[in-house]
């Protein structure tokens, strides 16, 4: 089940095998899936849906996921933060998180350039994080129009450190 | 090995005085064969003014265009032309096909341009079709064609004749997400048989398909991406989330 699992996932998603086997006793106690003893294959245990567990699935694929926004984005607050930083050019700061999110964005669609266009499970999972960035992307571009006429503030010691992201820290959630 | 392209210090002013415009200020710029360069920029960065210069369609103010090593400011006009028709082709975002004529004629066009027999122009414009299987669709005019298709058919014609530089301005900008992923799969496909691609463009999708992506901002490249990690970095990231 891990195996297929990941392979569906284009193994961008790993699975924890202990999860696996709670989540499947959790399942079983509720009443949605049931031991297959007609099917088993040697030591390995074979589960089947129940009717209930059925009806389950077809609502939760049915139920919205979370979309309300986490109350504090962390690459929003660093630009509001920035602007409030005298000598940092926010450009150039704009420029280092576009850059970073850009080279995540290229692992994903190599990702998808060395599978084939047949691999559709791959490409809609590799889809949903380019999206995801392209729109975090978009912000940036917008935000540096946005603040296209503002001048940066004199320069101060402390800033003029070369401004580096934090690896992965910005376009994770 | 000579890139296919290389910029050095290229500006481009537009106008005089008070209305004068700076579109590009000191680029410098390398692409080797084999490589696909996306560069991004916002609107009025000057992508499309490089791109223009990179094919030889406009002169630089200043600075040093070279094709392949070829000064393009050291050989006639006419050498100009048939290094224009031979060497680079252009991927345009509306495709620029030609609508009275048929696919495999708007695809064997430049290669009758530069003197190539009817025969041997056709045998070349099969085959770059064949490699963006849209061989079929030979005999279609433009517009019984689906836009991927039309885009598909102006790809050929940019590659066909075995030309070493291919220039795209905005080439999925037209399509819907799928099909303009399906024409970056063939642009990628063809730089990596020995062509050397610049497209230039606003989307970050579109350029993630680079191997490489340089930013363009008031008419200066400011930054670059560095070397491509691998895919297995991602799953690392998975794991400790």
């Amino acid at each position: 089940m891990q195996n297929e699992f990941e392979s569906r996932t284009g193994e961008v998603w790993p699975l924890n095998v202990g999860q696996v086997y709670t989540t499947l006793q959790r399942l079983e106690r509720d009443g949605l899936v049931e031991t297959d003893t007609e099917n088993a294959e040697g030591s390995q245990k074979r589960y089947r849906m129940t009717p209930a567990g059925a009806r389950e699935l077809a609502a939760w694929l049915r139920t919205p996921p979370e979309l309300v926004p986490p109350p504090r984005d962390e690459l929003v607050i660093k630009v509001l933060v920035a602007l409030e930083v005298p000598g940092t050019d926010v450009h150039e700061l704009l420029q280092a998180h576009r850059r970073h999110v850009i080279e995540v964005m290229q692992r994903y669609t190599r990702i998808k350039a060395d599978s084939g266009e047949d691999d559709v499970a791959l490409a809609l999972v590799a889809d949903a994080e380019l999206f995801r960035l392209e729109g975090i992307v978009r912000w940036l571009d917008a935000a540096d129009v946005r603040l296209r006429g503002l001048q940066p503030a004199a320069p101060s010691p402390a800033t003029e450190t070369p401004f580096e992201p934090t690896r992965a820290k910005e376009v994770s959630q | 090995m000579t890139p296919a392209l290389e910029l050095h210090e290229v500006s481009k002013v537009y106008g005089s005085g008070p209305s004068e415009v700076q579109a590009l200020d000191e680029v410098d710029l390398a692409v080797e064969r084999d490589e696909l360069v996306a560069v991004k920029g916002p609107s009025g960065s000057g992508k499309s003014t490089l791109l223009t210069i990179a094919g030889s369609l406009e002169q630089p103010t200043s600075g040093q265009v070279l094709v392949d090593g070829v000064d393009l400011a050291a050989v006639s006009r006419s050498d100009r032309a048939r290094m224009r028709r031979r060497s680079i082709g252009y991927v345009f975002q509306d495709f620029n096909l030609l609508p009275g004529l048929k696919a495999l004629e708007n695809v064997t066009l430049p290669l009758e341009l530069d003197g190539m027999s009817a025969r041997k122009a056709r045998n070349a414009a099969l085959e770059a079709m064949g490699e963006l299987d849209v061989a079929d669709h030979r005999d279609r005019f433009p517009d019984e064609l689906s836009g991927g298709e039309r885009q598909r058919v102006a790809i050929a014609r940019a590659i066909v004749g075995k030309r070493g530089l291919l220039l795209a301005d905005e080439p999925t900008g037209a399509l819907d997400s799928v099909n303009g992923e399906a024409v970056m799969r063939l642009l990628r496909a063809a730089t990596h048989r020995g062509v050397a691609g610049v497209v230039v463009t606003h989307e970050a999708q579109l350029a993630s398909w680079a191997d490489r992506v340089v930013f363009l901002r008031d008419g200066r490249i400011v930054d670059q991406t560095s070397a491509l990690a691998g895919p297995e970095s991602l799953l690392a990231a998975g794991e400790r989330s």
